[in-house]
């Protein structure tokens, strides 16, 4: 296979042109987008380089069309992907719903911007923290993973599909402005050396008959797709084992949502990745996720440098969320500080796992600049 | 035209597990999937490789109650599904199943680019007037006066010609029929499957229980007279004047042509990338 990009070596390049090449090496052949900045970027990678793996990109009339095509195609068999950013991301939610309901494998790319509304289209904002994990209405469970840098927005990008595929389930990769127009180094690997994975499909009638049942007891069905002979019904109405929909029994509607959250919870430790910086002795910890993450291991050094035992756990899957590692981390702190580029999202999170166990402090800023360590650093020490 | 009984098309089509159907007694719905149903049979097509989509509302369930791959998406959505089902697997076959209030209110955009980018399928257009499923709202395409929950003093707006809308928009293959065209609306259909691009069916189609009570018409019969009052053959649609054709919705084939379908003018882009990047001659 022939790459439209050199592979098995490092380049210099943006966020969104790294998450476009991993999609690529991650196996996406369909991608459906509608241009916004800061994600416009993606789009126009892809554009360029689908077709030379014969793959689709195409243009929709907006991002309810994006994102229903990606469905549609991946039930078609595809890897399929979109890239918005809070306003189309917005116009998702039902849709995303969607995806969730009917168990479909799709990566949302939400490039985060200054909001509400229209808001500042060009400036980093980590505002869509809630509408990534709440955004869609209806008790649902979905993936949702934020990268720091740009080699992680390509490392997290292949993630995402693989996730995706593994559980059945829509992933969000929820980066922001700052990473998406920032050239950094990235290695990009040969696809030897990337590990994917693909969903499983029905191995005989009786798995196929069952599109939406639990065959492997993981909770995740087989996906029986499109053309197969398996002639089967999908639909975003609460269903049973075989796809009917059964809308007024209120015990199969909470054992369909229960299986959907339950694939994920049961495999929250693989699921859920972290990172820990200085956090074994620490008295104070700072508690982050995308691009304040970097501000902050420069502000748990300073700190140190200082005498104060500062710690950083850096979150890279927002959803789900470890509350119990949280209540642990609050039993062994005096404080936690959670420095977000909004007025509070992620706060809200932290402040629920700490139990009590420990103060929680917001450190927030909006505007569209990230935090300056000193901003940290000067907030922990008072 | 060899005609099958209608229960060896249901025995070989639909899901019996499924039946019955949630339609009302008199509702236009299952003649038209019947006559596609006949269609496909006459065409001998495969059953394993043509997939259903629809959105939301009565005429949407019609894919669950058939024995193909389906997808019952969202309401108005379905031909945005679809675009990512076709292009991602063109070996599929696609008929849309969709309502008025679906594909021209809510689903209008979608409906226009679809047209626009000559998707390839097949649209199987329920025009009812109404939103059947949410009982009786008027609908875009309800001629003025006609009354709904939502217009109970009779609809002030311009109603939407869904056909006419195709055609301009670049549909290969439109017309429109009453579900009392038994064998035209059939034909159209085998026509409409055989064609590469964007082909649409429309059928208006009685709904009694949320439609014909509102607008005194409580049974089918009643609102087979009226369409037959109100619809107008083309060839003679032609030789009326502006005046005489208010009010009249014009029944017949608009548009039959071969512009290139999308999944064909992507594969060219395919090769006119692979060209102009210099990967292939
Ligand atoms: C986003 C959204 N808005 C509104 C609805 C409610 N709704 C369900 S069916 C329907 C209208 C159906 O009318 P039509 O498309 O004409 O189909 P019919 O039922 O007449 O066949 C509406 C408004 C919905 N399901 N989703
Ligand atoms: S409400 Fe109207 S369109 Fe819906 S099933 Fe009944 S008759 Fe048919």
């Amino acid at each position: 296979m022939r790459y439209p990009f050199p592979v098995g070596r490092s380049d210099f390049i943006q966020g969104d042109e790294a998450i476009a090449r991993a999609a690529i090496l991650a196996g996406c052949r369909f991608y459906a987008g509608y241009p916004i900045t800061p994600a416009s970027e993606i789009f126009e990678a892809m554009a360029l380089y689908m077709p030379l793996v014969d793959g689709v990109s195409i243009q929709m009339e907006d991002e309810i069309a994006s994102i229903a095509a990606i469905i549609g195609a991946s039930w078609a068999g595809a890897k399929a992907m979109t890239a918005t950013s809070g306003p189309g991301f917005s116009l998702m939610q039902e849709n995303l719903g969607y995806a969730v309901m009917t168990e479909t494998p799709i990566v949302v790319v939400d490039v985060q911007r200054g909001g509400p509304s229209t808001g500042q289209p060009t400036l980093p904002a980590q505002g869509d923290i809630m509408q990534s994990i709440w955004g869609t209405h209806g008790d649902h469970m979905l993936i949702v993973l934020s990268p720091s840098t740009v080699q992680e927005a390509f490392d997290f990008t292949i993630r995402a599909f693989n996730l995706a595929e593994k559980y059945r389930t829509p992933v969000v990769l929820l980066t922001d402005a700052e990473i998406a127009h920032m050239r950094e180094r990235v290695y990009i690997p040969k696809p030897e050396e990337i590990e994917l994975v693909e969903r499983k499909l029905p191995q005989n009638e009786e798995e196929a008959k069952l599109p939406f049942g639990d065959p492997h007891g993981d909770g995740v069905p087989p996906m029986p797709i499109f053309g197969k002979g398996y002639r089967t019904y999908v639909t975003g109405l609460t269903h049973d084992e075989r796809g009917r929909p059964r809308t007024v029994e209120a015990e199969i509607h909470e054992r369909l949502i229960k299986r959907i959250f339950r694939k994920i919870l049961d495999h929250k430790d693989e699921i859920i990745s972290m990172e820990e910086f200085m956090l074994d002795d620490a008295e104070v910890a700072i508690v982050t996720t995308g691009i304040v993450s970097r501000s902050a291991v420069r502000a748990v050094k300073i700190l140190r440098e200082k005498g104060v035992k500062a710690g950083l756990l850096k979150l890279n899957t927002i959803w789900p969320f470890d509350f119990d590692y949280i209540e642990e981390l609050a039993e062994r702190v005096r404080k936690i500080y959670v420095p977000e580029m909004n007025l509070g999202q992620l706060y809200h999170l932290v402040k629920e796992g700490a139990n009590g166990k420990a103060e929680v402090e917001l450190i927030a800023k909006i505007g569209g600049e990230v935090h300056t360590p000193m901003e940290i650093v000067e907030r922990v020490v008072g | 035209m060899y005609l099958k009984s209608a229960y060896e098309i249901r025995d070989k089509y639909l899901r019996k597990d499924m039946l019955p159907t949630i339609f009302c007694p008199g509702c236009g719905i299952g003649s038209v999937l019947q006559f596609t149903l006949r269609a496909i049979d006459d065409l001998g097509l495969n059953q394993d490789e043509i997939v259903w989509v629809s959105g939301i509302g009565c005429s949407s369930r019609v894919p669950g109650f058939v024995n193909f791959d389906g997808l019952h998406t969202t309401h108005g959505r379905a031909l945005a599904f679809a675009t990512g089902i076709k292009l991602a697997n063109p070996d599929l076959k696609i008929i849309a199943f969709m309502g008025d209030g679906d594909a021209a209110a809510i689903g209008g955009n979608h409906f226009i680019h679809a047209i626009r980018r000559n998707l390839d399928v097949t649209v199987i257009l329920i025009n009812n007037f109404t939103y059947g499923m949410t009982g009786g709202q008027v609908a875009p395409t309800a001629l003025k006066g006609l009354r709904g929950t939502t217009a109970p003093y009779g609809q002030f707006e311009n109603p939407f010609d869904i056909a006419n809308l195709a055609v301009s928009a670049g549909a290969n293959y439109v017309a429109r029929w009453t579900v009392f065209n038994y064998l035209q609306g059939i034909n159209s259909i085998k026509k409409a499957l055989q064609k590469e691009g964007f082909t649409l069916v429309e059928f208006l189609s009685p709904c009694p229980i949320s439609f014909g009570r509102r607008n005194r018409m409580k049974t089918a019969p009643e609102l087979i007279r009226w369409y037959q009052k109100i619809t107008v053959p083309l060839a003679k649609a032609k030789k009326m004047s502006e005046e005489e054709l208010e009010g009249k919705i014009v029944i017949g084939e608009f548009a039959d042509r071969d512009r290139p379908g999308l999944v064909r003018e992507y594969q060219e882009y395919i090769k006119r990338a692979k060209k102009m990047m210099g990967w292939e001659q």
